[in-house]
């Protein structure tokens, strides 16, 4: 493999482009690797995060050095990526997590924190007091 | 003014995405801003709540905070994947009483602990306003405990609050 | 010189990128729960939309920039779908 347009690159550029290149490739096969060894799903969860944080932006950062270098204008559209999966994972990671614990609950799983506003309810019950709005928000 | 400009900082940051999209010309200039003002009254009709950003200066060090922390525990995540089982490790929930309210500060709230590895946001009680969160590293829970409230939930109280 | 280095990177995060996507796949063949299987999913699509950003860098062209974005795009919306189809079995409630 050669890459011809490379030999213009000035070396600092050379170097930081392969260091932020090395760096976030290797983040994200750390990340993949810790989703593919660990145990349980909760831990799991992590894993994933190390690819779409700076993993992600490693790359990124390495893609706009390269470009803006090579073609001596800022090239930024790769930000957009960056700004996009660090905004969207969490989202994912999020419907995700609360799928799973809606499914370990109702599979009434010991390893999962029984759902808070039962217990909420329980203490209504008993003293009585509040109604109403805790029924209503506590899902 | 603001009949015709509803969100004004996401018009901005429309525009300026349709230019990284496309190329930074005349042009495209007036297409985008057009694309944008389209959007804009979009999303007004579907009636979204109005965060109000109370002290803008707070802004840049949040953001910074963030990058920072989620560069030390990428490190830290990476680390203890790397060492495997030699380790003992402990991850486990942990409920947090929460003193903000805003809903747009919970969501970033949410977004940060999630997107930095280690800590995912699992569900949150708005009645009782307390937040289940998972944890990877479970060493001490009252430093935990700490963090989020003195590192982030703080920062996000001035803010919005 | 500098190519070198460039093209001795651009290898090197291919193959870490080609074993991450190797390793998100298995997870996803292996579950054991459904919910492991769609954050696999979600590992694989961003995993791909990385290599195709190193791709972008091998090439020198900017045209693997949109097809990244688009797999980024289309994998939310696919992972969010899949996480509501999780959460009553339905998407359509």
């Amino acid at each position: 493999m050669s890459m011809p347009h490379a030999a213009n690159l000035p070396l600092w550029a050379a170097i930081l482009v392969a260091a932020f290149l090395v760096i976030g490739a290797g983040l994200t096969l750390i990340g993949s690797f810790g989703f593919w060894r660990l145990r349980s799903f909760y831990d799991r969860v992590h894993a994933p995060t190390l690819g779409t944080s700076w993993g992600t932006g490693g790359i990124v950062f390495a893609s706009m050095i390269y470009f803006t270098v090579l073609e001596l204008r800022p090239v930024v559209h790769e930000i957009l990526i960056g700004i996009f999966v660090t905004v969207t994972m969490p989202v994912t990671l999020m419907l995700l997590a609360r799928a799973a614990i809606y499914r370990d609950r109702a599979e009434q799983n010991p390893d999962v924190p029984v759902m808070e506003p039962a217990r909420a309810r329980l203490e209504e019950a008993s003293t009585g007091s509040e109604t109403g709005s805790r029924l209503q928000n506590g899902i | 003014m603001t009949r015709f400009f509803p969100f004004p900082l996401l018009l901005v940051s429309l525009v300026l995405m349709w230019l990284a999209l496309t190329s930074l010309s005349l042009g495209n200039l007036i297409v985008g801003i057009l694309v944008a003002l389209m959007a804009v009254h979009g999303f007004a009709a579907l009636q979204p709540s109005r965060p109000k950003i109370k002290k803008w200066h707070l802004v840049p060090k949040l953001i910074g905070v963030v990058l920072l922390d989620i560069l030390r525990s990428n490190i830290a995540v990476a680390t203890i994947i790397l060492q495997g089982r030699r380790r003992q490790r402990k991850s486990g929930f942990l409920t947090i009483p929460l003193d903000l309210r805003d809903p747009t500060g919970l969501a970033i709230l949410s977004v940060i602990i999630t997107s930095t590895p280690g800590t995912a946001w699992m569900d949150y009680n708005s009645a009782r306003g307390e937040v289940l969160l998972h944890v990877f590293d479970l060493v001490d829970e009252a430093d935990w405990l700490d963090t989020i409230k003195n590192r982030y939930e703080h920062l996000l109280r001035e803010i919005f609050e | 010189m500098s190519e070198m280095i460039v093209v001795f990177a651009v290898w090197v995060a291919h193959g870490a990128l080609a074993l991450a996507m190797i390793f998100a796949m298995a997870r996803m063949m292996r579950g054991p729960r459904a919910q492991d299987r769609v954050l696999g999913l979600d590992t694989l699509y961003v995993n791909s939309m990385l290599q195709l950003l190193v791709f972008g860098i091998r090439t020198g062209s900017t045209f693997y920039f949109e097809a990244a974005l688009i797999i980024g795009v289309l994998g939310f919306v696919a992972t969010a779908a899949l996480a509501k189809f999780l959460m009553r079995g339905e998407v359509i409630e």
